[in-house]
């Protein structure tokens, strides 16, 4: 992986993999109990492009994205079925712990959640500081190369030691997001991440997902329908549980194939 | 950090005058076959006309996406005139077209003897075009407004030319065949120079988001009312 | 708009402001009291000696509580080193794993050890410890006041995990750090103020205990060398003066409890300077 600020990582896979979409979803359900959240939902996501996913509240589609990165399973009742397989490597065998699966793909909350006893810095390299990495260069380099794709950099490279906390609500969710990138995820999975951010700071976010895309692929949920279709390529309909329909996402505002997203989307519903 | 969506505008932006270079030599051209009387360069005029169509509905296209991202104020009112310009210099397209098939028919059968003053009245329509355009450009609302008042001398021109050539049908019936077509050569011309005035209107409607279509407030700075 | 009605209800809200006010003094009254008799007995007797000085034998005057100051400091550290790892760690275990059946009932144990008497604490270690030792020691005085703090400490760490926002563990666990390193370097160090106030407190709690450390330590009126010996305690040494027949020894006895009340005022201090809002985050 280079390590200089100015070179991005490529998150692309091994070209054995080329023809692998980045995340192959199969008959995935997950229950809470007896409740069935997400029912059966299969797709593809390409690598390098950016999904969202809207849906009307609780259609199960910030549970979705959570069953991605096996956040799910910090709900002791949470269980799921099906498949899921990261650029070909199926995610939920036994084989392989979740903590590994959490490195490969990121996440970013809607609430943003710098770690207040830590600096700027210390954030963004907490991830990689406790999975053992040392070497000060690395660190530091790594540092600046994640400020500067979360377009933070200029803003804060003279105060590094500052608390975090001491930023702005939309200059720290963009700090979460340099802390994401920077152990070097192949995914990013975002929650309604500019939810509770003013219009400027959700600006900044949605330019901020358009260029990570050449590096990075994106799933981002959201409630804000004109956000996701300025920001992504993709868009996922989700309704009570279920997934409705998938597809380009000019396709998807202008001429959805199914009635029940068409009611949504113009507002009939939800 | 990249402003994504100004970026779409800009690229609306490049379609559109692209597009409009296109019509403005689509126009030239058929002019040219119409007085040179070149039936190849007519023909040529006719089969890039598909070109401009294309462009029409790649504008739309590219235009409605736009759209789906909730553009407001002067960016909403670009995406819309973007489209309404597309359309009118389709139009012009057609026009030019129309043109060439009548320098094509005329090119097959001797002249007519009378001089008509064609070119002027090309010439006319076609500065109003490119200054509608770079007043697009520029986003100069006064020089938009500056060019509405300029369709009536085209007008009046197409009018002489209309009665020259009624005058000759009537001494010469012979040429009645012919002068029809110089008459629908003119009448198009003339139709060029109002689908300019259009874009001038939409030009203006960018610039001040006022509406003065239809107003016959065809005056230099005037206010229109509801403002 | 009716007047009576309007003047009654003004009178009431009055009654009630002044009512709740009093009150809120009245809790104040009693501390005034106690420091006002403490600062009047024992001011006079405090002195470098009182501080240096092992108890002189009856008749002579002068002398001080030296050894049952190092003793009470001696039966804190021994406290904490017991209390405060197993407290910590039980209140971890409480916040951050196990079912909840099983939760329910530790901490229902725990609530209920809170509110055992100290004295019963006492006779409970010293049938564990001095019994089959054969003797008092500062070893038993030490476990009993940390038997004392793990229930409190306990408690204090779980609550003050549970109001860390569960949003920094899911942050840490998403980043890919294991869930034993998210508690440790995430959970805990944003809680640890809040973890050495409920230690902090938990100390100045026992550190006034008398009765458990009557059947423990027994207290000493020469210097402690092993803490198998007994061991001196101030409040040990306090109690013991305070029923003497001696003058000289009572003025002690006040100087005593006056040091203890600044030592606990101390550490509720150094509390208060530890939580103070240092920060104030940007909106």
């Amino acid at each position: 992986m280079p390590d200089s600020p100015n070179q991005m990582p490529n998150a692309a896979p091994e070209p054995g993999f080329a023809n692998s979409p980045a995340l192959a979803v199969r008959n995935l359900s997950v229950f809470f109990g007896k409740n069935a959240a997400v029912k059966n939902v299969s797709l593809d996501i390409a690598a390098r492009t950016v999904t969202a996913i809207i849906g009307p509240s609780g259609c199960g589609k910030s549970t979705f994205l959570r069953a991605i990165n096996r956040m799910h399973e910090l709900n002791p009742e949470a269980r799921m079925e099906g498949e899921i397989k990261l650029f070909g490597d199926d995610i939920y065998s036994r084989a392989v712990e979740s903590v590994t699966v959490r490195r490969r793909i990121g996440m970013v909350f809607q609430k943003s959640n710098p770690f207040p006893t830590m600096s700027i810095v210390e954030n963004v390299t907490v991830g990689l500081r406790l999975n053992g990495m040392r070497d000060r260069k690395t660190l530091a380099a790594r540092t600046e190369q994640s400020l500067r794709m979360a377009a933070l950099w200029d803003e804060v490279k003279d105060r590094l030691h500052a608390p975090a906390v001491s930023l702005s609500g939309g200059q720290q969710q963009r700090l979460c997001i340099a802390r994401a990138l920077a152990v070097h995820p192949e995914v990013l999975l975002m929650d309604e991440p500019a939810s509770a951010l003013d219009p400027l700071a959700t600006a900044k976010i949605e330019d901020l997902i358009l260029d990570l895309k050449k590096n990075y692929t994106i799933v981002i949920v959201t409630h804000n329908m004109q956000q996701a279709a300025r920001a992504s390529d993709f868009t996922a309909f989700f309704y009570l549980g279920e997934l409705v329909e998938f597809g380009p996402t000019t396709k998807i505002f202008t001429n959805p194939a199914q009635k029940r997203t068409e009611d949504y989307v113009t507002g009939r519903f939800g | 950090m990249d402003n994504h969506f100004e970026m779409g505008l800009d690229e609306l932006r490049q379609k559109l005058l692209t597009m409009a270079s296109h019509a403005e030599t689509a126009v030239n051209r058929a002019v040219q076959a119409l007085v040179q009387r070149d039936a190849d360069l007519a023909q040529r005029v006719k089969e890039d006309d598909r070109v401009i169509d294309q462009f029409e509905v790649e504008i739309d296209e590219f235009a409605i996406q736009l759209l789906t991202k909730a553009p407001l104020a002067t960016n909403l009112r670009l995406v819309t005139v973007a489209m309404k310009i597309s359309q009118d210099l389709e139009r012009i397209g057609d026009e030019a077209s129309k043109i060439a098939k009548r320098a094509r028919d005329l090119s097959l059968e001797p002249p007519v003897k009378i001089t008509l003053d064609l070119p002027r009245i090309a010439n006319l329509a076609l500065d109003m075009l490119k200054a509608a355009l770079d007043a697009f450009v520029n986003r100069d609302s006064a020089a938009a407004r500056a060019i509405i008042p300029r369709d009536k001398e085209v007008d009046s021109l197409n009018k002489q030319i209309h009665a020259a050539l009624v005058q000759h049908m009537e001494e010469n019936p012979d040429t009645i065949g012919r002068c029809l077509h110089w008459i629908v050569a003119a009448k198009s011309l003339e139709r060029i120079a109002d689908h300019a005035t259009n874009v001038a209107e939409d030009v203006v409607y960018l610039c001040e988001a006022q509406d003065i279509r239809h107003t016959g407030a065809k005056s230099q700075g005037a206010s229109a009312p509801g403002s | 708009m009716t007047a009576p009605n309007h003047r009654w209800r003004k009178f009431k809200n009055g009654f009630m402001q002044t009512l709740t006010f009093v009150c809120a003094i009245l809790v104040v009254v009693p501390l005034v009291l106690v420091f006002y008799h403490l600062v009047r007995e024992g001011f006079t007797s405090i002195n470098w000696a009182f501080f240096t000085q092992l108890q002189k034998p009856v008749g002579e005057p002068g002398g001080g509580m030296a050894n049952a100051i190092a003793g009470t400091f001696i039966l804190l550290a021994q406290a904490a080193a017991y209390g405060v790892p197993i407290g910590v760690l039980g209140g971890v275990f409480l916040s951050e794993y196990g079912g909840t059946k099983l939760n329910w009932w530790i901490r229902f144990a725990a609530d209920i050890l809170n509110g055992v008497p100290s004295i019963t604490w006492g006779i409970v270690v010293w049938a564990l410890m001095v019994v089959p030792m054969h003797g008092f020691s500062a070893l038993a005085g030490g476990v009993v006041l940390g038997m004392m703090m793990i229930p409190l400490v306990m408690r204090t760490t779980e609550e003050v995990l549970q109001l860390v926002p569960a949003g920094y563990r899911e942050a840490a666990l998403a980043l890919g750090i294991a869930k034993w390193k998210t508690i440790v370097q995430i959970v805990i160090r944003t809680a640890l103020k809040g973890i050495v106030t409920g230690v902090l407190l938990a100390l100045a709690r026992v550190a006034g205990e008398t009765a458990p450390l009557l059947f423990t330590a027994l207290g000493n009126q020469n210097w402690t060398h092993k803490l198998t010996e007994p061991i001196a305690a101030m409040p040990l040494q306090i109690f013991a003066y305070a029923i003497s027949p001696y003058d000289d020894w009572h003025r002690q006895a006040w100087a005593g409890a006056l040091v203890l009340l600044l030592f606990v005022l101390c550490i509720n201090i150094s509390v208060r300077f530890l939580t103070r809002d240092r920060f104030q985050p940007k909106i």
